[in-house]
């Protein structure tokens, strides 16, 4: 599968014309790859997933139980909760906090179709 | 197995940082555990990757201090758990603990809090648009990922923060469409008489504030008293809408807008534990009632830094050296005389750093939508509960936050109120016509951080919570 350049400073739009909220400033040095969603990412070494998430398009991180609506990481200091993604099979993980490793699995949260077993 | 420790820091910003050096100089033993990967608290946010960087010079002198306290802190001898949460403490002072999927308890000889401050929850309809962030969050991207909005970005708010980020913001080759001034007209005026004290004690700061605001001006569009503000979007947020000075309404394109209204104390911690609090009318918001050790009404847990009011990185640290000999002397490593003698120049010298608060507190106040906002805001941004809900409820006779999340769950969700809990005071002091200081903030239950149900069951049989 190729992985997803990122490239990080240079704003690449998507099929929909939708492109990422955030860019780097500089293009990384070192790199590591990450899934989302299955897909692979590159990401800086030691970054937070949720800043890796605002790079891509569309940017989100979970679905409202509720009604469903598109939330993206809000605070990114572990007080809004609202970047919860499931991180290598721990759901409700807060990915502002959690650093990329390589070979990380995040899945954006969606439990508003109930919980999966 | 518990284990015992003199004293249990939670939080390694400045003052957690300050606190630890100073009980290891007293010769304590001390742990200091963070939900970070790192040192730093959210003001120091990876210096210890940052630091050296050219990105650290863009960040200014305040982040630069932070390398020199990392690196006293690390050859202190103080324990430094990272990424561990405390997610409970008895009346013992046994705190629970929990780390990548295992949990178990330390049993300290005193607690302090060095939790630090969130930014004040700002609701207004859109706010939970993806692109709808805190000038905070954007803040902290920068220092950690080096990473801008890509588009051209709108900053709305009010306090230092704002204005500090967009500054580097700009310095880092960042866009800004437009900074809109949420403060109310006449507020220079009103902080006019707390600028004699602030200018004597804190003179860089304020020439430096001057300097950015400035800077500002020449290189971005400034709309000064922007109210009513709405974000607009289908998944994500597409364009705002304001009100200018004159009441004339503006609509704009936008994909990020950052919001900012000022800091509060982060005070779940205290509240679990049952400290008592007070209102304070300048800063609104509460923050617990603490002795000049820093001692909380609950014995052996203190507060230090923006925990105990918000004041600032210097004052954080100051702060945390006092808790620290406060800590020393109860647990009598030193005596009485010798902590008074040691805490009086750092008395002093807080004395300075706090200068300049009551000018800035006077110069920025939130804007009052925020304690009071619009029926389609979303207050409860996990259960996704409207203002206009609450204010129902409150027409129809409520008055308790608690009864409040009885009736929707507001304050329910994974946050347990961090961001519902400010403004549903404000909704229900508005209705009942009392003042939010009236308001008694919702029960807080732990776990106060959260926990997998493996991490519970990975304790001890003999040390679980009572």
């Amino acid at each position: 599968m190729p992985v997803t350049h990122l490239n990080m400073t240079q704003i690449e739009r998507d099929e929909a014309g939708e492109s990422p909220l955030f860019r780097l400033v500089e293009s990384p040095e070192n790199s590591v790859t990450i899934r989302v969603d299955g897909v692979p990412v590159l990401a800086q070494p030691g970054e937070t997933v949720a800043a890796v998430l605002l790079r891509l398009s569309p940017a989100w991180s979970r679905r409202t139980h509720g009604s469903g609506e598109r939330r993206a990481p809000y605070c990114m200091m572990g007080v809004c909760f609202d970047c919860l993604v499931s991180i290598d099979g721990t759901g409700s993980t807060r990915s502002c906090l959690a650093r990329v490793c390589d070979g990380m699995q995040v899945e954006r949260q969606d439990i508003s179709q109930g919980l999966r077993t | 197995m518990s284990r015992r420790v003199d004293l249990l820091i939670v939080g390694a910003g400045p003052a957690g940082l300050a606190a630890a050096i100073t009980a290891r100089a007293c010769g304590l033993d001390v742990v200091v555990v963070d939900e970070q990967a790192g040192p730093g608290g959210q003001i120091w946010r990876d210096i210890e990757q940052v630091g050296a960087t050219p990105r650290a010079r863009l960040l200014g002198q305040a982040y630069g201090e932070g390398r020199g306290v990392v690196r006293a802190f690390r050859e202190s001898g103080a324990e430094f758990l990272p990424e561990t949460r405390m997610w409970n403490v008895d009346e013992d002072l046994r705190a629970y603990l929990a780390h990548r999927g295992r949990a178990w308890s330390i049993e300290a000889g005193a607690l302090l809090l060095a939790t630090g401050a969130q930014e004040r929850p700002v609701p207004f309809p859109g706010s939970t648009l993806p692109g709808v962030m805190t000038v905070g969050a954007g803040q902290i991207l920068l220092k950690s990922s080096g990473q801008v909005p890509a588009d051209p970005a709108w900053i709305a708010g009010t306090g230092p923060l704002a204005l500090l980020y967009a500054i580097q913001l700009l310095a880092a080759g960042g866009r800004i469409a437009g900074f809109l001034d949420t403060r109310p007209t006449g507020q220079t005026l009103a902080a006019g008489r707390h600028a004699a004290r602030a200018l004597l004690t804190g003179p860089r700061d304020i020439a430096k504030g001057a300097a950015w605001m400035a800077q500002l001006r020449r290189r971005v569009p400034v709309f000064g008293h922007a109210h009513g503000i709405v974000a607009e979007g289908g998944h994500t947020l597409e364009r705002i809408r304001f009100r200018d000075k004159r009441g004339a309404e503006v609509t704009r394109a936008a994909k990020v807008l950052l919001v900012h209204e000022g800091v509060i104390p982060a005070l779940h911690a205290t509240q679990a534990l049952g400290c008592r609090h007070e209102w304070d009318a300048a800063q609104q918001c509460f923050r617990p009632v603490l002795d000049d050790w820093g001692t909380t009404s609950v014995a052996g847990v203190h507060v230090a830094g923006d925990g105990a009011g918000i004041a600032g990185a210097r004052a954080a640290g100051l702060r945390g050296e006092l808790a620290a000999l406060g800590v020393a002397m109860r647990l009598g490593r030193i005596g009485a005389e010798a902590a008074e003698q040691r805490a009086a120049p750092v008395r002093a010298a807080l004395r300075r750093a706090i200068g300049v608060r009551p000018f800035l507190d006077a110069l920025y106040p939130p804007r009052v939508e925020i304690s009071d906002p619009p029926d389609a805001a979303i207050v409860c941004r996990c259960e996704e509960v409207r203002a206009g809900r609450v204010r129902a409820l409150a027409a129809g006779g409520l008055t308790d936050p608690n009864q409040v999340k009885t009736a929707t769950r507001a304050g329910m969700g994974p946050c347990h109120g961090r961001q519902c809990s400010a403004p549903i005071a404000g909704i229900l002091a508005r209705m009942g016509g009392s003042e939010v200081r009236d308001i008694a903030p919702g029960r807080v239950r732990p776990p106060i951080r959260p926990l997998t149900l493996a991490e519970l069951a990975s304790l001890d049989a003999t040390e679980a919570p009572r």
